[in-house]
C-alpha cells in the first residue's frame, strides 16, 4: 500500500480480520446493488427515450409478487449481515476470561493509562503482543471515545462510570489511538498511541519504568491511608465492625437495605465510595463518609483493583448480607 | 378578510367563515382536527419530562421518597380540586354556547378563569416555601440528610414539570380572556361555537396533564413515610 | 424545454395580486408564504454553504494553518445547525410544499393560513437567535450538543443557539399541523387517498414525524439550557445525572429528523419520475405505504447512534435489527422508481437529471446505512468520516437534489417563467460531479479511521483530503450557478405556459403563476393521479378539460 494514499488500514488485532470480512462482504453488496440500479436507469433512459413530444409511457400494474419479491430479498440479506454483525459485535465486546485489566482515564485532552503493575503512561499505551488486554475506562470530564484503528475498536468513555474495552495485538508496531467523541477544543489533539511490545520487549519495558507498586499494592496502601480498614475489616478481638468486611465482595451478590439485590461490579464499588449513601448493605448503618473529591480518578482505580483482589479470595458475601 | 365573494351562492356566507373553506362544518372538522394535533404535540413535550422522571425515579427511588415527603400534599390537593371544578365549569362554557346563552358563557369562562387564578396562587404560595426551604435547584440549594445530589434531581424535574404546566395555565387563562368579548357581543352559537370547543380541549387537556403530576411527584412512597 | 405556444403571463396571478412589502409581508396566501420560505432558507444555505467552504479549506492540509482550533469547531457546529434546523428540515416542506400541497389537492389555501404566516416569523425568530450566538462568537459543542460537553464545559453561546432551534422547531411544528390538516379535511372533491399524487403521501408521513417528534427535542434542548443556566444536575454525572439519557432523548427525536429530510425529497422524486417517463408510477400503493412505514419506523431505530456509547449489547441488538427493517421501505421505493422507467417515455430535462441522480446517490447512502446499522461494522466506524459520507450521501446526495429537482420541476408554474436549458443541465452534472467527489473519499478516509470533527489529522490521509475539497469547489459552483439563473428568469426568462413538461397533476390544470385562490374553477378530481392514459392532451397552454377517464385507480 503507497503510504500516501492508503486506501484500506492494517489489520494488528486478533478480531481485526473478522470485521474487515464483514465490511467487505457488506461492500460488495452494496456496490452489485448500486450497479444494479445504475446501470438499469442508463439502459432504460437509451432504451425508452422519449420518441415524439406526446408519446406517453405504458403504465403496468405492479404485480404483488415483484412488490413481495424486493421487499424479502433486502430483508433477508440484512438479517443475515445483522446476524453476523451482531457476533463479531459480542466478541468485540465480551472480553475473554484470561484478559488482563489495564485502567484508563480520559480527561481534557490527554489518556492516562495504569498497567497492572503499576506503571502510569500518558498518551501512550505499551502493551504485549498475543495477550488480551482488558482496558477499563473512565473520564475525569466530558465524553471521550477511545479508538484504535487497527484493532477496529472503540468505545466511548463516560465521566462518572466505567466502561471496558478489550484487545488482543496480534502485531508488533506503533498504533494511532484517536479520541472520536469531541471533546471541545482541543479534540483533535486527544490523540496517542497503543505501542505493541512482543512479550520480552515488553518485560523490558515495563522493568525499565520501575514502578515500585504494583495497581493493587497501591490500592492496599491508599486503603490504609484513608483509614478505611478501621471500619473495613472483620469484627474481631470483641470488637464490633462498623462496616461490612470487603473480602469476597468484588464479583458477587449484596444485598442492599431497600430489598434490592446488586452485583458488586466496578461501577458498584465506585459508587459505593464517592456517593456512600446510595446503595448501603442491609445490615449496616450509612455512617461512611464520602470520598468525592479526596480521591483522583487513579487512585479509585487502584482501590478498585484492590478491592477486586479482595474479591477473588473468599466467597463471604452471605455473611455480610446477614450480618447483624 | 374579503372572502364574501367567494362564498358559494344563494345564502349569504356566514360571517366566520375562511375564504378557503367550503362550509362550516369543514371548517370546524379542520380546527378541531388542528387542536387534537396540537394536544399531541404537547403530550410528546411534556413526554421528555416524563421519560427523565421516569429513569430517575426507577434509578434513585428512596432520594425520590425522601425528596417528595416535602411537598405540600394539602396544597396540591386542594389544586387538584380546584382544577377538577374548573373543567367542570369550562365544559359548562362549551355548553352554553352550544345553546347560544351568551351571558352564561361569559359567566363560565370567568368562573373558570377565576378557578384558574386560584390554582396558580396556591402553586406560588407553594414555591414561596420551596425558596425559603432552599429547594430550589441550582447553587442555593440545601438539602440535609443523604442523596442530596439525587434529591436536587427530583426538584429539577418537579419545578421543570409543575413550570412548565403552570406557563400552560397562564396561556389558557390568556386564551380564556380573549374569548371573554366576543362571547359577550354573542359570536357563539350553536351555529358557530368551535373557539370556545377548542379552548375547551385545551383547558381539559392542561388539567389531565395535572392529574398525571400530583401522584407523580407528591404522592410517591407514601407507604416508606 | 418545450416550444412556446402563449407569450404572456397570465393577467391576473398571485405575484402580481397586490403590490408592495406590506402585502408580501402580511400575506396569507400560502404560495406568497413559501416565496418568503424560499427567501430566507436561500440566505441560511448560503450560510451554511460558506461554513461548509471554510471547513474544506482548513482540512486540505493536515495540520491546522487556515484558523484556530475553537474556531474550526464553531464553523462545523454551527454547519451543522444552520444546515440541519434551517435548511435541510423545512427545505423542501416549507417551500415547494407550502406552494403545491393545496394546489396538489385541489384546495384554496392551507387551513390555517395566519398559522402559516405566523410560521415563517417564527422561523426568522429562531433564525435571529442562532445568528445573534454567531455573531457573538458561536458555539462549539456540535450540532449534537452533547453532554456534559454543552451543559458544563463548553465556553460558547450554547444557550441562545438552542433557544433558536427550539423556537425553529415551533414553525416546524405550524407548517406540518397545517399540511395534516389540510390533507385531510380540504381535499377537491374525488380525491380519495389514492388519488393523492406520492408527493401529498410524503408530506402527510413527514408532517406525522415533526408532530410527534420534534416536541421531544424542544423539550430537550429547554433541559439543557435550563442545566446550564440554573446550574441543574438532570444530565451532568458530576451533580447524579446521565449524559446517556440525553443522547437517547437527543436521538429520539434527531434520527426520525433524517425522514423528516428525506421524505418530502422522496415525494418530489416520485413526482418527477412519473412526469419524466410519462408514465404512473409503478406500485403507487406500495410507495405510498413506504412512505408511512419510513415514519413509523424511524422512531423505532434512535439507539443505533449509541451502539458505542455505553449501552447495553442488549440494547444495542435489538436496535440493530429494528434498523435493518428500514431497508425494506427504502428498497420498495428505489426498485419501484426504477421500475417505472421501464417502457416510460423518458426525457432529460433538467428535473429528471436530478431525480435520476438522487435514485443513485440515496442507493449508496441507504447502502451504507445498513452496514452502518450493522452492529460489527458500526463499532470501527463510529463518528469517523464513514459516518460523514453516509449522512451526506442522504443529506445532500438526497435532500438537496430533491429540492434541487423540485425547484427545476415547478419554477415556471412557481415564477411563470423558464430558465436556461444548457445552463440548468450543465449546474445538475456539475452538482452530481462534484458531489461524488467530495464525498466518496470520505467513505475510505472513515474505514481508514479518520475520525470526524478533526482540526488537524495524521499526514497520511491528505490526498484524499484534497480530493475531497477539491471536489467540494466543484459542488459549489454547481450550487451558485442556479442562483442566478434563477434570479435572471424571474425578470427575464421565458414566460412559461401552463404546462411545459406535459404533466398530469391538478398543478398543471391552472395557470402559470396561479391564481391567488389556485384555480379559476374548482377542480373535481376524476382520475387516478399520474394518469397518462385516455385523454392525455400532452403540453397544453390552458388548464384544459379532461374527458371523463374511466374509473382508475392504481394497483
Amino acid at each position: 500500500m503507497p503510504e500516501q494514499l492508503p486506501l484500506f488500514p492494517d489489520a494488528a488485532s486478533s478480531l481485526a480480520r473478522e470485521v474487515d470480512a464483514l465490511f467487505v462482504t457488506w461492500s460488495l453488496i452494496a456496490a452489485f446493488f448500486t450497479l444494479l440500479i445504475a446501470v438499469s436507469i442508463v439502459y432504460f433512459m437509451v432504451r425508452y427515450r422519449r420518441q415524439s413530444e406526446d408519446e406517453v409511457g405504458l403504465a403496468e400494474r405492479a404485480p404483488v409478487w415483484l412488490e413481495t419479491v424486493w421487499s424479502i430479498v433486502p430483508l433477508a440479506i440484512c438479517l443475515v449481515m445483522f446476524g453476523w454483525g451482531a457476533r463479531v459485535f459480542y466478541k468485540l465486546y465480551r472480553p475473554p476470561a484470561d484478559a488482563v485489566e489495564y485502567w484508563a482515564v480520559g480527561k481534557q485532552w490527554m489518556w492516562k493509562f495504569q498497567h497492572p503493575q503499576g506503571n502510569r503512561e500518558i498518551n501512550s499505551l505499551h502493551v504485549p503482543v498475543g495477550r488480551a488486554v482488558r482496558l477499563t475506562m473512565t473520564s475525569e470530564d466530558v465524553i471521550h471515545s477511545f479508538f484504535v484503528p487497527e484493532f477496529r475498536t472503540k468505545q466511548d468513555v463516560l465521566p462518572g462510570r466505567y466502561v471496558s474495552v478489550w484487545f488482543r495485538a496480534t502485531k508488533a508496531g506503533t498504533y494511532k489511538l484517536f479520541c472520536t467523541e469531541y471533546c471541545g477544543t482541543e479534540h483533535s489533539h486527544m490523540i496517542g498511541r497503543v505501542v505493541a511490545l512482543a512479550p520480552q520487549d515488553y518485560e523490558q519495558w515495563l522493568a525499565g519504568g520501575a514502578p515500585g507498586r504494583s495497581m493493587a499494592e497501591s490500592g492496599a496502601a491508599l486503603f490504609q491511608s484513608l483509614a478505611c480498614d478501621t471500619c473495613h475489616r472483620e469484627g474481631a478481638g470483641g470488637r464490633v465492625a462498623r462496616a461490612p468486611a470487603l473480602e469476597g465482595t468484588f464479583g458477587n451478590q449484596v444485598a442492599l437495605a431497600g430489598g434490592q439485590v446488586v452485583i458488586a461490579d466496578e461501577n458498584y464499588l465506585r459508587e459505593s465510595i464517592l456517593q456512600p449513601a446510595a446503595k448501603v448493605v442491609a445490615g449496616w448503618n450509612p455512617i461512611m463518609p464520602t470520598y468525592q473529591g479526596q480521591v483522583s480518578e487513579e487512585q479509585l482505580n487502584q482501590l478498585i483493583a484492590y478491592l477486586k483482589t479482595l474479591g477473588e479470595t473468599t466467597g463471604e458475601v452471605e455473611d455480610d448480607a446477614t450480618a447483624p | 378578510m374579503p372572502d364574501a365573494a367567494h362564498a358559494p351562492a344563494g345564502a349569504p356566507a356566514h360571517p366566520a367563515l375562511a375564504h378557503h373553506f367550503d362550509s362550516l362544518e369543514q371548517q370546524r372538522e379542520a380546527s378541531t382536527l388542528g387542536m387534537w394535533l396540537f394536544l399531541v404535540t404537547e403530550i410528546m413535550f411534556f413526554g421528555g419530562f416524563f421519560l427523565a422522571y421516569l429513569v430517575y425515579r426507577t434509578r434513585y427511588q428512596e432520594a425520590f421518597f425522601a425528596a417528595s415527603h416535602h411537598l405540600d400534599i394539602t396544597a396540591g390537593a386542594i389544586n387538584t380540586v380546584v382544577l377538577i371544578g374548573s373543567s367542570l365549569t369550562m365544559a359548562l362554557a362549551v355548553w352554553a354556547s352550544q345553546v347560544s346563552r351568551r351571558k352564561l358563557i361569559v359567566v363560565f369562562l370567568l368562573a373558570t378563569m377565576v378557578l384558574g387564578g386560584v390554582f396558580l396562587g396556591i402553586k406560588a404560595y407553594e414555591y414561596g416555601h420551596k425558596f425559603e426551604d432552599h429547594l430550589v435547584p441550582g447553587r442555593d440549594f440545601r438539602w440535609e440528610g443523604p442523596h442530596a445530589r439525587q434529591v436536587e434531581i427530583f426538584y429539577s424535574l418537579y419545578f421543570g414539570m409543575t413550570g412548565l404546566h403552570a406557563v400552560h395555565m397562564i396561556v389558557g387563562i390568556g386564551v380564556l380572556a380573549a374569548l371573554l368579548r366576543p362571547s359577550w357581543k354573542g359570536r357563539y352559537t350553536a351555529e358557530y361555537n368551535t373557539p370556545v370547543e377548542n379552548v375547551g380541549l385545551y383547558w381539559h387537556f392542561v388539567d389531565i396533564v395535572w392529574i398525571f403530576l400530583f401522584p407523580l411527584l407528591y404522592l410517591i412512597g407514601l407507604h416508606a413515610r | 424545454m418545450q416550444p412556446l405556444r402563449d407569450a404572456a403571463l397570465p393577467r391576473r396571478n398571485y405575484l402580481n395580486a397586490a403590490y408592495g412589502v406590506r402585502s408580501w409581508l402580511l400575506t396569507l396566501d400560502h404560495k406568497r408564504i413559501a416565496i418568503l420560505y424560499l427567501i430566507s432558507i436561500t440566505v441560511f444555505f448560503a450560510l451554511g454553504g460558506l461554513f461548509a467552504t471554510l471547513i474544506r479549506l482548513e482540512l486540505l492540509t493536515p495540520q491546522g494553518d487556515l484558523v484556530q482550533q475553537d474556531t474550526y469547531n464553531r464553523l462545523f457546529t454551527m454547519h451543522g445547525v444552520v444546515m440541519v434546523f434551517f435548511f435541510l428540515i423545512p427545505a423542501i416542506p416549507a417551500t415547494l410544499g407550502n406552494f403545491f400541497v393545496p394546489i396538489m389537492i385541489g384546495a384554496k389555501d392551507l387551513a390555517f393560513p395566519r398559522l402559516n404566516l405566523a410560521s415563517w416569523y417564527v422561523y426568522n425568530l429562531g433564525g435571529i437567535f442562532t445568528l445573534w450566538s454567531i455573531v457573538h462568537g458561536g458555539v462549539d459543542t456540535g450540532w449534537t450538543f452533547y453532554t456534559p460537553l454543552s451543559t458544563t464545559f463548553s465556553n460558547s453561546y450554547v444557550v441562545s443557539a438552542a433557544l433558536g432551534i427550539f423556537i425553529n422547531g415551533f414553525s416546524t411544528i405550524f407548517t406540518a399541523l397545517n399540511f395534516i390538516v389540510t390533507i385531510h379535511r380540504m381535499r377537491a372533491p374525488g380525491m380519495g387517498w389514492f388519488r393523492l399524487p406520492l408527493f401529498i403521501w410524503a408530506h402527510y408521513a413527514t408532517s406525522l414525524i415533526i408532530v410527534l417528534g420534534t416536541p421531544v427535542i424542544a423539550v430537550t434542548l429547554l433541559m439543557v439550557a435550563a442545566e446550564r443556566v440554573f446550574h441543574l444536575g438532570i444530565f451532568d454525572p458530576a451533580l447524579g445525572g446521565d449524559p446517556v439519557l440525553f443522547q437517547h432523548l437527543f436521538w429520539f427525536y434527531s434520527h426520525p429528523a433524517v425522514y423528516i429530510m428525506i421524505l418530502p425529497a422522496m415525494g418530489v422524486i416520485s413526482e418527477l419520475v412519473a412526469a419524466f417517463a410519462r408514465k404512473r408510477i409503478f406500485g403507487y400503493r406500495f410507495v405510498a405505504y413506504a412512505s408511512i412505514g419510513l415514519a413509523v419506523l424511524g422512531f423505532l431505530v434512535w439507539g443505533h447512534h449509541l451502539f458505542v456509547a455505553g449501552q447495553s449489547l442488549y440494547a444495542a441488538t435489538v436496535f440493530s435489527v429494528l434498523s435493518m427493517l428500514v431497508a425494506v421501505p427504502s428498497a420498495v421505493k428505489v426498485f419501484n422508481w426504477t421500475a417505472t422507467l421501464f417502457e416510460g417515455s423518458i426525457s432529460y430535462e433538467t428535473p429528471m437529471l436530478y431525480a435520476l441522480g438522487f435514485i443513485g446517490l440515496f442507493t449508496i447512502g441507504g447502502l451504507t446505512g445498513v452496514m452502518l446499522a450493522t452492529l460489527g461494522i458500526d463499532v470501527h466506524v463510529h463518528d469517523t468520516y464513514f459516518v460523514v459520507a453516509h449522512f451526506h450521501y442522504i443529506m445532500v446526495g438526497g435532500t438537496i437534489m430533491g429540492y434541487l429537482g423540485g425547484l427545476h420541476y415547478w419554477w415556471p408554474k412557481i415564477a411563470g417563467r423558464l430558465y436556461p436549458v444548457f445552463l440548468s443541465r450543465l449546474a445538475a452534472l456539475l452538482v452530481f460531479v462534484g458531489f461524488n467527489l467530495t464525498f466518496f473519499p470520505q467513505f475510505v478516509l472513515g474505514y481508514l479511521g479518520m475520525p470526524r470533527r478533526y482540526w488537524s489529522y495524521p499526514d497520511e490521509y491528505q490526498v484524499l483530503n484534497v480530493l475531497s475539497s477539491a471536489g467540494a469547489s466543484i459542488l459549489a459552483v454547481g450550487y451558485v450557478i442556479p442562483l442566478f439563473y434563477f434570479m435572471w428568469s424571474m425578470r427575464y426568462g421565458r414566460v412559461a405556459s401552463a404546462n411545459p413538461w406535459g404533466a398530469v397533476g391538478l398543478e398543471w390544470e391552472t395557470t402559470s403563476p396561479p391564481p391567488t385562490h389556485n384555480f379559476a374553477v374548482p377542480p373535481v378530481m376524476t382520475h387516478g393521479p399520474y394518469d397518462y392514459g385516455v385523454g392525455y392532451h400532452g403540453i397544453s397552454e390552458e388548464p384544459g378539460k379532461r374527458p371523463e377517464d374511466e374509473e382508475a385507480d392504481v394497483a
